[in-house]
Parts: C-alpha cells; sequence; structure tokens
C-alpha cells in the first residue's frame, strides 16, 4: 500500500523522468564526440557558462563598491535586469493606453464604431514588422525596444477589454438597476468588475507579447538585455552561452507567467472554477 | 385596503423574426396594499412579460402600469426584484451583495452595517457573509438574493419563479420564510409560478394567464386560512381546478409547438 505522501513524491519524480534521460543523452552525445561542442556543447558545459555569466566579472574591490553591488554585477544580471525593465514599462504603457480606451468601446457603441475599424487595420501587422519604423523614430536603444513592446501588449489587452464589457451578463445590470445604480456606478461596480476575468486574460497574452518582442527587439535595436546577448554569442560561436542565455529567457518568461498565474488567483478568487487550479 | 399597483389596459408585442407577437393583451389588474399575488400558467403566457413591465425593465406598448398613482417608466429601488438565476454579483461577499443597494443609497456606513447584520441574521446567513456566490447552494443563494432586497425596504417585491431552481425541501423551506417576510413587512407581492401548487401555498389571488397572446383567464381568490396545508381537501379541490385551466393552456402551448416545428 502507498500512502498519499508517497504517491506525491512518485508523481513528481514522474515528471523529471524524460527530462533527466534527455539530458543524458545529450551528455553522452557530447562527451563521447558524436557531435561537435562547437554545434551542441555538452549540458555541463552550458551550466558552467550559466554560472561564470551570472557571477561578477572582477574580483570584490571594497574600494570601488559595496558587497551587495558587487554580487548583482554579473553580465546575466544586468542583462535579465535591462530585458524585464523593457518589459515591464513597456507592458504598463501598453495596458494604460488600451484599457480605457476597451472600456470606452465595450460601453459605448459610438466609440466603438468609430475606433473599430483603424484598429481592425492595425492589429493583424505584427509589432515585429514595427521595427524599421520604430528605429526611423526613435532612433536606437531603449526607446524603439518599449516602442514594440507596447504594439505588442496593447491589442492583446484592447481587445479582451471590449469582449469582457461587451460580453456582462445583462441580468446583472438588470439586478443593478433595480437596485437603483446610477450609470457610473452600473459602470465601476458591475460592468468593470464583470469584465476582469477577460481583461486579465488580455493582461497575460499581452505580457506574453511583450516577452517575446523584447527579445527580437534587443537583437535589432539595443546593445544589452538577454537578446541582444545571445545574438552577441553567436558572432563568437558561443553556442554554450547562446543556450544557457535562451536558458535564462525561458526561466524569466516561467516566473513572469507564475506571477500573472498568481495575480489571477488573487483577483479572481470570486471566480468560478479558480480553486480547481 | 388601498391599490397599490395599478395596471390598465396594457399591451405589449415584440418582433421576433419579422412576426409580430402579440406577448400581452388587455391586462387590466388592481394590486392591493399588502397582497399577495401570484401569476400562474404556462411558459410563454406572457407572465414574466408582465412582471418585467412592472419593474421598469420593458414598458407596455400600450396601456399603463401605475405604482401608487405615478406611472412606471423605469427600474427602480421602490420594487425589488428577486430573479430565478439569483442574479447576486459574483465579485462581492454575501454581505457586499446585500450592502450594495444601501452603498448607491448612501446610507451611512455604520447604519449598513447594522442593517446587513440584521438582515444576514434573520435569514440566518450571518455564517455566509465574508463567502463568495459560488461557494454557496441555490436556496443559499436565493436567501442573500431576498435579503438584497428586503435591505432597500422596497414596499413591492417582483418575484420572477424565485424558486423554480431550488429542490422540494428548499423551496418549501423558502416559501415559508417569504410568508414570514411578508406578514412581518407587509409587503405587495407578485411572484410568477408556473407551480399550481406554489401558487395556492403562498397567493392572496391567483392570476391565471393564456398561452399567447398572454391575457387573465381567471383571477381566483384563495381563502383559505395561513398556514395552508397541500394535503387538505380543500387545498386539493383549488389544485384540481387550477390545474384544468393551466392544462387547456399548456396544451395550446404544446399544439403551436408542433405547428411551428412541422409548419412554415
Amino acid at each position: 500500500m502507498k500512502n498519499p505522501l508517497q504517491e506525491k513524491i512518485i508523481g513528481k519524480l514522474q515528471g523529471f523522468l524524460v527530462p533527466i534521460a534527455l539530458l543524458a543523452l545529450w551528455q553522452w552525445l557530447s562527451t563521447m564526440a558524436i557531435v561537435n561542442p562547437q554545434i551542441l556543447p555538452a549540458p555541463t558545459a552550458v551550466l558552467a557558462k550559466w554560472w561564470e555569466y551570472l557571477l561578477p566579472y572582477e574580483a570584490f574591490d571594497p574600494a570601488k563598491s559595496s558587497y551587495l553591488v558587487w554580487m548583482f554585477s554579473g553580465e546575466l544580471i544586468h542583462d535579465s535586469y535591462a530585458s524585464l525593465y523593457r518589459v515591464v514599462v513597456g507592458f504598463m504603457v501598453g495596458a494604460a493606453l488600451a484599457l480605457p480606451l476597451g472600456l470606452l468601446m465595450g460601453a459605448s457603441d459610438r466609440i466603438y464604431k468609430l475606433f473599430n475599424p483603424l484598429i481592425q487595420v492595425f492589429r493583424p501587422i505584427p509589432p515585429i514588422a514595427f521595427i524599421p519604423l520604430s528605429i526611423l523614430w526613435f532612433g536606437l536603444g531603449n526607446p524603439p525596444a518599449i516602442f514594440l513592446i507596447v504594439i505588442g501588449a496593447f491589442f492583446p489587452i484592447l481587445m479582451n477589454t471590449i469582449a469582457g464589457v461587451r460580453h456582462v451578463d445583462s441580468i446583472y445590470i438588470r439586478a443593478a438597476r433595480s437596485l437603483g445604480a446610477s450609470q457610473t456606478t452600473l459602470f465601476l461596480r458591475v460592468m468593470l468588475p464583470a469584465a476582469t476575468p477577460y481583461i486579465l486574460t488580455g493582461a497575460r497574452i499581452g505580457v506574453g507579447t511583450a516577452f517575446i518582442v523584447v527579445i527580437v527587439a534587443e537583437m535589432i535595436a539595443v546593445n544589452n538585455g538577454l537578446g541582444y546577448r545571445i545574438l552577441e554569442a553567436r558572432e563568437f560561436f558561443w553556442s554554450d552561452k547562446i543556450i544557457a542565455g535562451m536558458f535564462t529567457i525561458g526561466l524569466l518568461g516561467l516566473a513572469i507567467d507564475t506571477g500573472m498565474n498568481r495575480l489571477n488567483n488573487h483577483l479572481l478568487k470570486w471566480h468560478r472554477g479558480i480553486e480547481s487550479k | 385596503m388601498s391599490t397599490h399597483i395599478q395596471i390598465n389596459k396594457v399591451h405589449k408585442t415584440f418582433s421576433a423574426d419579422g412576426r409580430e407577437v402579440v406577448a400581452l393583451s388587455d391586462i387590466n389588474l388592481e394590486i392591493n396594499q399588502g397582497e399577495f399575488i401570484c401569476l400562474l400558467g404556462p411558459s410563454g403566457c406572457g407572465k414574466s412579460t408582465l412582471l418585467n413591465a412592472v419593474a421598469g425593465f420593458s414598458l407596455p406598448t400600450t396601456g399603463s402600469i401605475l405604482v401608487n398613482g405615478g406611472p412606471v417608466l423605469q427600474p427602480g429601488p421602490d420594487r425589488g426584484m428577486v430573479f430565478q438565476e439569483y442574479a447576486l454579483f459574483p465579485w462581492m461577499t454575501v454581505a457586499e451583495n446585500v450592502s450594495f443597494g444601501l452603498e448607491i443609497k448612501k446610507m451611512p456606513k455604520v447604519q449598513i452595517r447594522e442593517k446587513v447584520g440584521a438582515l444576514l441574521e434573520m435569514l440566518n446567513l450571518q455564517d455566509f457573509r465574508d463567502r463568495y456566490p459560488k461557494d454557496l447552494s441555490g436556496g443559499m443563494r436565493q436567501r442573500v438574493a431576498i435579503a438584497r432586497v428586503l435591505a432597500l425596504d422596497s414596499p413591492i417585491l417582483l418575484m420572477d419563479e424565485p424558486f423554480g431552481a431550488l429542490d422540494s425541501l428548499t423551496r418549501r423551506n423558502l416559501q415559508d420564510e417569504l410568508l414570514r417576510i411578508w406578514t412581518e413587512f407587509k409587503k405587495t407581492i407578485i411572484f410568477v409560478t408556473h407551480s399550481i401548487e406554489e401558487s395556492i401555498y403562498l397567493a392572496d389571488r391567483i392570476v391565471v394567464m393564456t398561452y399567447r397572446p398572454g391575457t387573465i383567464k381567471k383571477i381566483v381568490s384563495v381563502g383559505m386560512q395561513r398556514p395552508r396545508d397541500p394535503s387538505s381537501v380543500d387545498f386539493n379541490n383549488l389544485k384540481k381546478e387550477l390545474s384544468l385551466l393551466v392544462m387547456e393552456e399548456q396544451s395550446r402551448h404544446n399544439q403551436e409547438e408542433i405547428l411551428t416545428s412541422t409548419g412554415d
């Protein structure tokens, strides 16, 4: 007989089986020199590089900086910070533009009709296609990258906000009106909360898009950040560093998504079906 | 007793698929202060349409509805509405749902707390005040919806098949509770139902409606003393009488459905 704890541990271990097997295969291919390490370095080499990339590149010198500053002076940390900064700023600006417009378009047919054609024309253009124009307009550095991220985050949030407001169940509106709610109360206390599940879904897609866009933007318009770093590593044939960078991008993406999921669950604790997650 | 709600020559037509459907035709009804009225009929007889017209959600095409002598033009807190689907706001806790109407009225916070506390106590909901509607059973949700309406002190309660989705035990329980509330607060109630037994158990007068166009077929006064015993002879005689009336309409309903599904 297995007790529940044992079963849980076994369940967790099962999840590691395939990754470990793949890693072992990969390690074996490299150590037996079946594949060229320039093409595919061993996992241990990647890990070593990742560690090196994480650590500060100069020895600690108390005269120059405090220990804490030195600890975080590694290239990887700087790159991650630069990428995250762009995602956060771009996402915030995108959300700050999309949310009010989406709420207005969802609530008013007139405003919807005014803006919808324009949005339908711009929405299918992938944010990446704005790269040349963004460089022409903003030069190089953070502004074009953030501009692209704004565009990437803007449309998913906008479309979901519109849908959310438009799909508010009419029974809530009837109930609120019979309780004497004014238009403002109806909007703020009924339509907005009723639309939050949609809006948060939009925000989650928006962050995901922002994260894709930041990597591409860094490959083209700036000279730091994770996207820039892996492209730079290619020029030196540092495949171990490329893979280490990709691994970091994956970890950051996972962290962002987990964070969004937590926020979602917190804001939607009233929502049916949340507890199953 | 004074007239509370006056329904005069109300007609209501809808257009569905380009066809004009007469939902209500020549409805005349006077409802007294503190009276318990049940609207009874098969689905599609316009009883909910009539209730929605009194609520002010959809106004009659012609004719008028007067409450205390003034015409109904829009929904308002003087006519509290209880829906079959409960219509609680899922993002608000039980206490927040009940407080919402009072916040709209701009009642001071302390008074809201006090009043909501008392109402939750009265409806046996005090242990659930910080729960969300998704955590409650159907019967509990409907109690919250009733508390929400009672908080407003509306003199009129409009109830659209409020217990239709509940199991029979919970249903009887809530019917008794409603009668208690009705006696205690002297509300005027219009209660829509398709259950004959429910209407006899609750109403002072039962308004039987016809199927398309919705008209008043008969108004039956229920003279029996409350609490009424569903196994008594009087109860069952009335049930038989009403069954005949309702079945006639139900069969017209069925025939029409057969016609519309095979015809065209």
